[in-house]
């Protein structure tokens, strides 16, 4: 597919910031599966970037940006070509090796009741189907519900609430994964609905898994399926904290406030041709 | 008592009170120095700690609040071979641990030769992923290192710790000098000692050395604030070092550069000694409700423009579980056997060891892997039946956080207690300094001393002291033994007759 991607994200203040500064991570690689067209990041004012990979493989920008700011949008857009590898993600940039992703983090800290829950699945099974099996397994034990949207939510806490989003649900298989031995990541992206819903109130998240044989391999315990040609990866991290879109820090005080719109949609190219 | 058999570093092993022949006239003066004198001296030593504010908080006592930290006037003092043996040993152990650090985020050959297990590395969380292929200044990520040691014989020195972080204590090595300079002059006038104050100027220029900018390097110091436990240290040494003490908020990261605000305007920063740990220094990259960090200051490590000092992620390589393979570390990058040994270490994550732990306990020391200060630890022969138990339920329950050595007799010093001078065991800790131009060793270090009878956690959180440690110049150890013996006899009275000449008081 040709997908046409639109992020756009506005920053209100309260009152004006006399600086801000943000971390990006908003830009796609290109790897077998994926391949990047075309990818620009705008800011609506004066604002400084500098780009640089970081030890995941994310390709990440500083931005900077001088006061007074009552408010700023970032408008993320580009077009990506991409092909269903089942996913199963290669020739990515891997700066780090799988066991890395073995390691419990605030985020995805376990309880007794996620960790066997995490092994009761399939118990017999290979790892791979033993992943399949959480993927699924989550989907009907959480209910999909947008009202509880914590960023900071540990997966043991999610899953006992037994409902969340998408973010939620990839702590919850990250953290589930590993006590199964399998090094697991979080995955920040974009999906494009083909039920035509394009207009979509946030990004992405899923997970990824790495099973000796095979490498990684995508999981979205949201919809229960394993990624394909309507996703797009943008970044990886041990948990959101490191693949968030934006981490930010601002001077100025007062409050905050955010507005997300992303748009997913096969491009008018490829509908052209 | 101390423990059977202990080395006594200053009376030797038979445990007499005549003391090793090098050190006679030391042993001399402890057996001539009126306790009453001892006990004026030190109290006059810690009034001017005291006064001078060299305190430090004990974490969970709640009524403890600010002590100082008790001081022994009895020094200890290595000859000069003995330096040699712990010189040699230091540099190659931080050269070592440097080698390892720039492995473990450029090309991971140790881990691919399979010298160190993985896992126990990049499961690690002191292996900071974010920071995999940014490599400082000269390849330097452990600029200073402070090395715990012990001992055990006349030449049976082992590392007990490697601290590669934030290692703290210095102020004491430069603080307790002076004071024995102020309060016990005949010793410096008997013994020619090497001096340590030179430690604040190689520190700064092992700062500037590593700077990402040659021309007038701008170097900080960064503290989390003054309720550190340690900010004493951190004032005392921007201080000496003539640099500026600076808090997050003095520090602002543009175009991933750092900036000190100053009333002049801002002013570029090259190199950062930081003393905020890891986690903490910057709420953008790294724990997002850290007040005491710099936003960006990652970025700006990340891109080259400043250097950190000690480089962030260098905590993998004092980590304990990485303790036990140190020796194969110090072999992989240096070629040779690691001239100071380790202590025999039993890692409980392997099922034998674990099993011999669980056999011995009352005879061994089981610490926590990630636990430092003293906590988490059991030393076997000390503890009741009760908290060996504790330790083997915890120890079942989660044996990869543990590792477990047997106790060893740790040497003892003479030590001014209660009821006179005794001996008490003690540890070291040298500082090492690597800068551009190499690994660098001020001759002389922290000595911690268990004051508690036969106690072995010489932690100052769980009631150690502190001692000065003379490190003696190679040759000519000691002046004119007949004008001595009037010093050492008569003390201040005779000070200054028939001694060494002024100018080797000029190395203070």
């Amino acid at each position: 597919m040709r997908l046409s991607i639109l992020h756009r994200t506005t920053y209100t203040y309260s009152q004006p910031q006399t600086r801000l500064m943000q971390l990006l991570r908003m830009t796609p690689s290109s790897h077998i599966g994926q391949h990047v067209v075309d990818w620009h990041i705008d800011i609506d004012r004066d604002a400084r970037l500098r780009y640089r990979r970081d030890g995941f493989g994310n390709e990440t920008a500083m931005l900077y940006v001088d006061g007074p700011v009552d408010t700023i949008t970032l408008t993320v857009a580009g077009e990506i070509l991409t092909e269903d590898t089942a996913g199963i993600v290669q020739a990515a940039n891997e700066p780090l090796p799988p066991l890395v992703y073995l390691r419990a983090t605030p985020l995805t800290e376990l309880d007794e009741g996620l960790a066997s829950f995490a092994r009761d699945l399939a118990p017999d099974a290979s790892p791979l189907d033993r992943a399949h099996a959480l993927n699924r397994g989550i989907g009907e034990r959480m209910r999909f519900d947008t009202g509880t949207m914590d960023v900071e939510r540990a997966a043991a806490t999610a899953f006992a609430a037994g409902h969340g989003v998408c973010q939620d649900m990839a702590h919850v298989f990250i953290a589930g994964a590993r006590v199964l031995g399998l090094p697991a990541r979080y995955v920040s992206g974009h999906l494009f609905r083909r039920d035509g819903a394009s207009d979509q109130p946030a990004a992405h998240a899923w997970a990824e898994a790495y099973v000796d044989g095979i490498g990684w391999i995508g999981f979205d315990p949201a919809n229960a399926i394993c990624p394909d040609d309507a996703y797009v990866r943008v970044a990886v991290g041990l948990d959101y904290r490191e693949a968030a879109p934006v981490s930010g820090a601002r001077t100025g005080g007062g409050m905050e406030t955010l507005d997300v719109g992303v748009r997913v949609a096969l491009s008018q190219i490829q509908s052209q041709g | 008592m101390p423990r059977s058999g202990a080395y006594d570093e200053i009376w030797g092993a038979s445990g007499s009170r005549e003391g090793r022949p090098e050190f006679k006239h030391l042993a001399d003066w402890i057996r001539d120095t009126d306790t009453v004198e001892f006990d004026r001296r030190q109290a006059a030593a810690e009034a001017a700690f005291r006064q001078l504010g060299i305190t430090f908080a004990v974490y969970g006592q709640e009524e403890a609040g600010e002590r100082i930290i008790p001081f022994d006037i009895v020094p200890r003092v290595f000859t000069a071979p003995e330096w040699e043996q712990l010189s040699t040993g230091l540099v190659q152990r931080v050269e070592a641990i440097n080698a390892f650090l720039d492995d473990l985020y450029g090309a991971q050959r140790i881990l691919k030769d399979g010298v160190v297990p993985a896992e126990l590395v990049l499961a690690n969380a002191q292996f900071r992923p974010l920071l995999m292929g940014a490599r400082p200044p000269h390849g330097i990520y452990a600029h200073i290192c402070g090395i715990d040691l012990v001992r055990t014989g006349p030449t049976d020195f082992f590392v007990l710790e490697d601290n590669a972080r934030t290692p703290s204590g210095v102020s004491y090595m430069l603080e307790n000098r002076e004071a024995m300079l102020r309060l016990c002059p005949e010793l410096f006038q008997t013994y020619d000692v090497l001096p340590v104050d030179t430690y604040p100027d190689r520190l700064r220029e092992t700062l500037e050395s590593v700077s990402p900018r040659s021309d007038h390097p701008v170097c900080v110091l960064l503290t989390p604030g003054h309720f550190n436990s340690a900010f004493y240290e951190h004032s005392f040494l921007a201080d000496s070092m003539g640099i500026e003490l600076v808090e997050a908020a003095d520090l602002e990261v543009d175009d991933d550069i750092v900036w000190m605000r100053t009333i002049d305007g801002r002013v570029r920063v090259d190199v950062i000694y930081r003393r905020i740990d890891d986690d903490y220094l910057d709420p953008l990259f790294f724990r997002p409700d850290s007040m005491l960090g710099v936003p960006g200051l990652l970025a700006a490590y990340l891109a080259g423009n400043v250097t950190l000092v000690n480089a962030p992620g260098t905590g993998i390589a004092d980590d304990k579980a990485i303790y036990s393979y140190m020796p194969d570390i110090v072999r992989y990058y240096s070629g040779g056997e690691a001239k100071l040994p380790n202590v025999e270490t039993y890692r409980c994550r392997e099922p034998q060891a674990l099993q011999y732990t669980l056999d011995n306990l009352a005879d061994l020391v089981v610490k926590l892997v990630d636990g430092s200060g003293g906590y988490g630890m059991l030393v076997g022969p000390t503890a009741s039946s009760a908290e060996i138990e504790a330790f083997r339920a915890a120890l079942i329950a989660e044996p990869h956080r543990y590792i477990a050595q047997p106790t060893l007799a740790l040497s003892t010093v003479p030590t001014l207690v209660k009821d006179g001078i005794a001996p008490r065991h003690v540890d070291f800790r040298p500082f090492c300094l690597t800068g551009a131009d190499g690994v660098s060793i001020v001759p002389g270090g922290l000595t911690r001393v268990a004051l508690k009878e036969g106690s072995l956690v010489v932690n100052s959180s769980q009631g150690g002291g502190t001692k000065d440690s003379l490190i003696l110049a190679p040759s000519r150890q000691t002046i004119d033994p007949d004008g001595m013996h009037q010093t050492l006899g008569k003390m201040s009275q005779t000070m200054g007759r028939g001694m060494k000449p002024m100018q080797s008081m000029g190395r203070r």
